[in-house]
């Protein structure tokens, strides 16, 4: 009776976890892509035949001791599948073992909800909570009530767009944003489109940046946001805050910015550069994933109407009970980031340098983007008559990518890279190079050897470069319709 | 330790310390995080080579007393989920890495 009752338990439990599975695989990220690219969703779907590494990630070994730990260390490896370099950094970002140290406790012993007020575990997590907060202030120069958590920086974006634009809409009906901002932020406008709203996307210059006297021209006297990030997450440019907050300021317009691949990379003052909201995400520094803030200004008073309303925590901006063990990890993220950032920018300069100028080095490969208005650890570099697709799947060795993560399971070529006018063929031989804290100078020498090699092989492969090479003008080719 | 203590002494202490924080760094499975633990490390120390304030001093060493009890909890933590070698990983000579 009982084994029988337990042998359906075992199947029941099989065909959840069959489906769930299913559901994983047809689900992907950005599934809802339909408002800002004309792409189905059958082109989102990547397959490959070949697993990248096809052992299972991880080996756990529950009972360690440090007699263990010495089998383990001289124990090889049965497979001899190796890791690829990581040079996404721009995706997401190793969690450092400090912040971990910090979630640990939070993990095993100190599980309160910081919003009970009635008894020690709620207080203690209080109290990190509120320590968090000040990191993250301090991190951006703002007052700690300022900070408003939420689960990344998707969610701060459209709490920031959809929130301004709706609290103000009997007065105002006028959003302006740029071409090359994050999807998550043309989306929310799209939707706003969709409400009723007027949306500017201001078009930017061939090197990335926006152009100030074309914003300020396009400030109607409804206006109520300009939502502009602060660096691109894929050409890595970094956007002349300082002067688009001077201006939002004088004609009393509302400046976000999508900070979240900015904060703790370079140094960033709320109060310098005007801004009024700004949105943070914690796994861009370091931190852990499903965690981020939204700065929202107290004087002068931004007004949001929330996404998310219940139980008023988060001054009713963001109801919901607060992830404790993530809120505190995401403050040592920070706190972090305020005391490397000298040493960290020197690291990644000093290697962003080496492999852009080992990359610039090559034939026909153009940086995209600003070169001097430019955060280092992002290099994106188009190598003319390659595809870039096909480099990928070449440099397995790396983990890299063309472009945004969010669109990097379509084959078309990159938005941001478009809307700085390059032509098709130079977007889809782009390539991004994400540096990080974590990154060594032998893994950026490995990886210009690689690509270098690589790229040699494919054009080698291309019978363009060979009529490139033999000096005929490609523009010049009458090719034929089939 | 005191600030009262000696300077003969503080060294002597000081370069335990150091020698610690690079052992236990060794210990990380992870390449990235040994690496960035090691490199930490030596430019922390070389950093504060000329240091003579003895109050920075003290704070220095308390800083890197916290940091090695961080690293021991890390690394045990680091061998316990092992992952397959990276790409530019060289091995690390046995001995070297479990002291």
């Amino acid at each position: 009776m009982q084994v029988s009752v337990i042998r359906r338990l075992a199947n029941s439990g099989l065909r959840a976890s069959a489906s769930f599975t299913t559901k994983r695989a047809v689900l992907g990220c950005c599934q809802q892509r339909s408002y800002v690219s004309n792409s189905k969703t059958r082109n989102a779907v990547a397959t490959t035949d070949t697993p990248l590494t096809s052992p299972p990630p991880s080996q756990f070994n529950p009972a360690i001791t440090e007699a263990a730990a010495e089998i383990l260390q001289s124990a090889e490896l049965v497979d001899t599948d190796k890791r690829p370099i990581y040079l996404d950094m721009q995706a997401t970002t190793p969690l450092d073992p400090r912040v971990l140290d910090v979630m640990l406790q939070f993990y095993t012993g100190l599980y309160g909800n910081p919003h009970s007020r009635t008894h020690a575990y709620g207080w203690e997590t209080d109290v990190a909570v509120e320590q968090a907060r000040v990191h993250v202030a301090n991190l951006i120069g703002a007052d700690p009530k300022e900070i408003i958590f939420t689960s990344g920086a998707t969610e701060s974006n459209n709490m920031s767009v959809k929130g301004v634009a709706r609290f103000y809409q009997n007065k105002k009906k006028h959003i302006i944003t740029s071409q090359t901002e994050h999807k998550c932020v043309l989306d929310s406008c799209r939707h706003l489109q969709d409400e009723g709203f007027d949306v500017t996307y201001l078009p930017v210059q061939s090197n990335g940046l926006i152009d100030l006297a074309q914003l300020e021209a396009e400030i109607r006297p409804d206006t109520s946001l300009v939502s502009i990030m602060t660096v691109n997450n894929e050409i890595g440019v970094i956007q002349p805050i300082d002067e688009i907050g001077k201006i939002c300021r004088k004609h009393k317009v509302f400046f976000h910015t999508d900070g979240a691949q900015a904060v703790g990379k370079i140094p960033l003052d709320v109060n310098k550069s005007n801004i009024d909201l700004m949105s943070i995400s914690a796994h861009k520094i370091y931190g852990p994933k499903g965690i981020g803030a939204c700065y929202v200004r107290r004087r002068p008073r931004v007004r949001l109407d929330p996404i998310i309303t219940g139980g008023g925590q988060e001054r009713g901006l963001r109801s919901g009970t607060l992830a404790a063990p993530l809120i505190a990890g995401f403050g040592e993220a920070c706190r972090i980031a305020k005391e490397e950032m000298p040493y960290d920018s020197k690291h990644i300069s000093a290697l962003s340098k080496r492999l852009s100028d080992g990359l610039l080095a090559m034939d026909h490969t153009i940086r995209n983007g600003d070169a001097d208005r430019h955060y280092p650890g992002c290099v994106n570099v188009s190598f003319a008559y390659v595809e870039g697709e096909s480099l990928l799947m070449a440099l397995k060795d790396i983990a890299l990518s063309s472009g945004s993560a969010c669109t990097s399971s379509s084959l078309e070529p990159s938005y941001v890279l478009r809307a700085l006018g390059a032509d098709d063929a130079l977007a889809h031989s782009s390539i991004r190079f994400g540096i990080g804290r974590f990154t060594t100078v032998e893994e950026i020498d490995y990886v210009l050897n690689a690509v270098r090699e690589r790229v040699t092989f494919l054009r080698e492969l291309s019978p363009l470069w060979e009529m490139v090479q033999e000096g005929i003008d490609l523009e010049s080719i009458e090719w034929s319709q089939h | 330790m005191s600030a009262t203590q000696s300077p003969a002494s503080t060294k002597a202490m000081t370069l335990l310390l150091y020698r610690s924080l690079l052992r236990t760094s060794r210990k990380f499975s992870a390449y990235n995080f040994r690496e960035y633990a090691l490199r930490r490390t030596r430019d922390a120390f070389r950093d504060h080579m000329s240091e003579t304030d003895p109050r920075a001093i003290q704070e220095f060493l308390t800083k890197a007393e916290n940091s090695l009890s961080m690293l021991k909890r890390q690394t045990s933590i680091s061998q316990m989920y092992k992952f397959n070698e990276q790409v530019v990983e060289s091995r690390p000579k046995k001995g070297i890495s479990v002291v």
